[in-house]
């Protein structure tokens, strides 16, 4: 992985400095609210219902075993001994004291990690397939071209107050992992007809109050232009975007009421006035590119007999390697997933002493390395099948490895009423009793790919719109109700669910979850997936169940 | 009245004229963007020199072709939140090849100075907020960047 220069750990040392004076002007009484405010979200800290939020920055979702000790150090001595993964990569803690937060950076600076840009109307930490370098349909590895984005994203003088906030996610494999198409910008590794790989472009997606899927600006964008290209639309968003109203700040928005065109030609217009300037060149992309090169494979992991054994003897063991584990490129090695959604758990939390462990396996298993995933779970990206059933053994042991990713309890939940001051309604609860309804694993498995997601309000923190199953919590004369969402898809037939019919009650949800997988079962055909099954028979059947019995 | 120019703390005698003041027939002035263009001819024989405050959502492409040779356009910054002052600047220096100074001016905090000087400002209002010192500071909050701008 990307190893900091002395330029960048001075760049975030710096940045730990003017963030300790900007907290001290604060409580000198030297900055208001307001600017405070503004300077605080940029370092990722926000000001919550109990306490404030701080969201730390996970580059692209990759992280080293030193870093996670560090992220359970300060869980343990700064926080209540937890943190929180998030859809877009990152790491949050939900205790943390304001007069501390200085402090936890400068920790965090120590192995290289940093709070810059997790929040604010800036450009955001840039986000991808979590598979990235491993999985078998990759066409390049987007990682080099997310830390090369990073760079240029990180303190960018002249677009560190944007109308709004700005997410940039890359995709480098056939099947969109990162949720590109839901991104202000997102970027596509494509090969064109000559054989050259470059990018594919797509602008104003994004998710939120109004989700709208993201529209293809450039069909193929050379490498040597990838910085000069964003430099240009997010110039025209600078200047351009409305700043009248905050929920219609987004570049969507834009997109939506200039039309693609209009706006296709300004970025045009801006970026042959400028294209040349911000060259990227071959060898600057080589360079980087040498920071991501796989890790020493061993060329005959596959001819150990061991895991198909273990495989046969035990049944729990092959459920797991079934659900929770992935194919890898090289022969002999899958990508084991994490499961950060235990049945009593709040999904993506992990303890201190989880991390610690984490970091150990990962040592021991996988290079050193883990990546935090969109779904708001972990990935071992490199583990020899030999190795997997001793890493189950351990991950089992931790509460780890609940076999569900991919399936209806692989919730992505944000963290509701309980943590939020924008919630209207509790999410962490609602997912709780799906779990209990859903605890019979044969039943979960036969159910296949569903994606429940929940958000405690229309902000859409866990992306309801495009859950294959979304659950929206809305405020009705103080109750919390939840409005119900059905066949949204974040992946490549990106689609924005389409709504079932009135809110239902809390004590209703989960008997509606319930009706909604009965008439699945019901009217799929053999290996019908969820989502193919609700295109292919709308949302009516589904609709009759639940407004039925309610 | 103090500013910051060139990275100096300087001595500055320039006012704004608002549009519903007369125009004093010496003296360094700004004026906005709507005045200059349609007084530009009367403006340009008075005594003293005349340079134009720009507000962020004022289209640059006016004033191109007046841009040789003014000798001051002040960026009016009405929030500290509104970022397009600084694509402002950096398109005054880029695209308009403007090199006369560029000074920052309303509601904007200290600790957007080092951004506000790499995108291409050179001159800094002042104020009870940002103290000459502290100004002067913030223009070494870092000493590293990732990205070329102007400066």
């Amino acid at each position: 992985m990307y190893q900091y220069t002395q330029d960048d750990q001075t760049l975030i040392d710096e940045r730990v400095a003017q963030f300790r004076g900007q907290t001290e002007r604060f409580l000198k009484g030297e900055l208001d609210a307001d600017q405070f405010r503004a300077l605080r979200l940029m370092n990722g800290l926000y000001i919550q219902t109990h306490a404030p939020m701080l969201r730390v920055a996970g580059p692209y979702g990759l992280l080293s075993s030193r870093q996670l000790r560090k992220l359970a150090e300060i869980a343990r001595n700064y926080d209540k001994g937890y943190c929180h993964f998030t859809t877009r990569q990152n790491i949050q803690y939900n205790w943390p004291k304001l007069e501390e937060v200085p402090d936890i950076l400068a920790e965090l600076a120590e192995v290289q990690m940093h709070a810059i840009q997790t929040s604010g109307n800036c450009m955001r930490n840039t986000t991808t397939d979590p598979l990235s370098g491993v999985c078998k349909d990759e066409i390049e590895d987007p990682r080099p071209y997310c830390e090369i984005i990073r760079q240029w994203t990180t303190l960018h003088p002249e677009f560190a107050f944007l109308p709004r906030k700005f997410k940039i996610a890359v995709s480098g494999a056939l099947h969109d992992r990162a949720a590109t198409q839901f991104h202000d910008i997102g970027l596509h590794l494509v090969k064109n007809d000559a054989g050259e790989v470059g990018f594919k472009v797509f602008v104003g997606g994004g998710l939120g109050r109004t989700p709208v899927i993201g529209q293809v600006i450039r069909p193929f964008l050379e490498k040597k232009h990838l910085l000069s290209y964003l430099e240009a639309i997010v110039r025209i968003y600078n200047l351009f975007g409305r700043r009248d109203n905050k929920y219609k700040a987004r570049i969507k928005i834009l997109v939506k009421e200039e039309g693609l065109d209009k706006v296709a030609e300004l970025v045009e217009q801006e970026w042959q006035s400028n294209k040349d300037s911000l060259e990227l060149s071959n060898e600057r992309i080589e360079s980087i590119k040498a920071q991501f090169a796989p890790p020493d494979h061993e060329t005959s992991a596959d001819l150990d007999g061991s895991f198909h054994k273990r495989l046969q003897e035990n049944p729990a063991f092959a459920t797991w390697v079934q659900q929770n584990t992935v194919d890898h490129r090289v022969p002999g090695y899958r990508a084991a997933f994490i499961s950060l959604k235990a049945p009593d758990a709040p999904p993506g939390d992990i303890t201190d002493t989880q991390l610690d462990l984490v970091a150990d396996l990962a040592d021991r298993f996988s290079f050193g390395e883990v990546r935090s995933t969109h779904r708001q779970n972990l990935v071992l990206t490199d583990v020899k099948q030999t190795d997997l059933f001793t890493l189950w053994q351990e991950l089992g042991a931790a509460k780890l490895a609940t076999p569900n990713i991919g399936t209806a309890t692989d919730i992505i939940c944000c963290p509701g009423l309980d943590f939020c001051s924008l919630a209207n309604a509790g999410s962490i609860g609602i997912t709780r009793e799906i779990n209990q309804a859903l605890d019979d694993l044969d039943y979960l498995h036969d159910l296949g790919d569903i994606k429940i997601n929940i958000s405690g309000c229309m902000n859409g923190c866990a992306h309801q719109s495009v859950g294959h199953i979304g659950i929206l919590g809305v405020d009705k004369k103080g109750e919390e109700w939840y409005q119900i969402t059905l066949g949204g898809s974040s992946e490549n037939e990106a689609a924005i669910g389409d709504r079932l019919g009135p809110a239902v009650a809390k004590d209703q949800i989960t008997r509606a979850i319930q009706d909604i997988l009965d008439v699945y079962i019901k009217q799929r055909q053999e290996d019908e997936s969820f989502l193919n099954t609700v295109k292919r028979v709308g949302i009516t059947p589904f609709k009759e169940q639940v407004y039925a019995n309610h | 009245m103090q500013i910051i120019k060139d990275k100096k703390i300087t001595e500055d005698h320039w006012q704004f004229v608002a549009d519903d003041q007369d125009i004093p027939q010496a003296g360094d002035i700004t004026v906005s963007m709507s005045r200059w263009l349609n007084d530009k001819d009367a403006l340009v024989r008075r005594g003293g020199r005349t340079g134009i405050r720009i507000r962020s959502t004022d289209q640059l492409e006016g004033i191109a072709g007046d841009l040789a040779g003014m000798p001051l356009v002040e960026l009016d910054i009405a929030m500290f939140g509104d970022g397009r002052s600084f694509s402002q600047a950096w398109l005054l220096r880029n695209r308009y090849h403007y090199r006369g100074e560029i000074r920052a001016v309303g509601n904007y905090l200290i600790d957007q100075i080092f951004y506000l000087h790499r995108t291409g400002v050179d001159a800094f209002q002042l104020d009870e907020s940002r103290k000459p010192e502290a100004a002067l500071a913030a223009l070494n909050d870092f000493s590293v960047a990732y990205q070329p701008s102007v400066n």
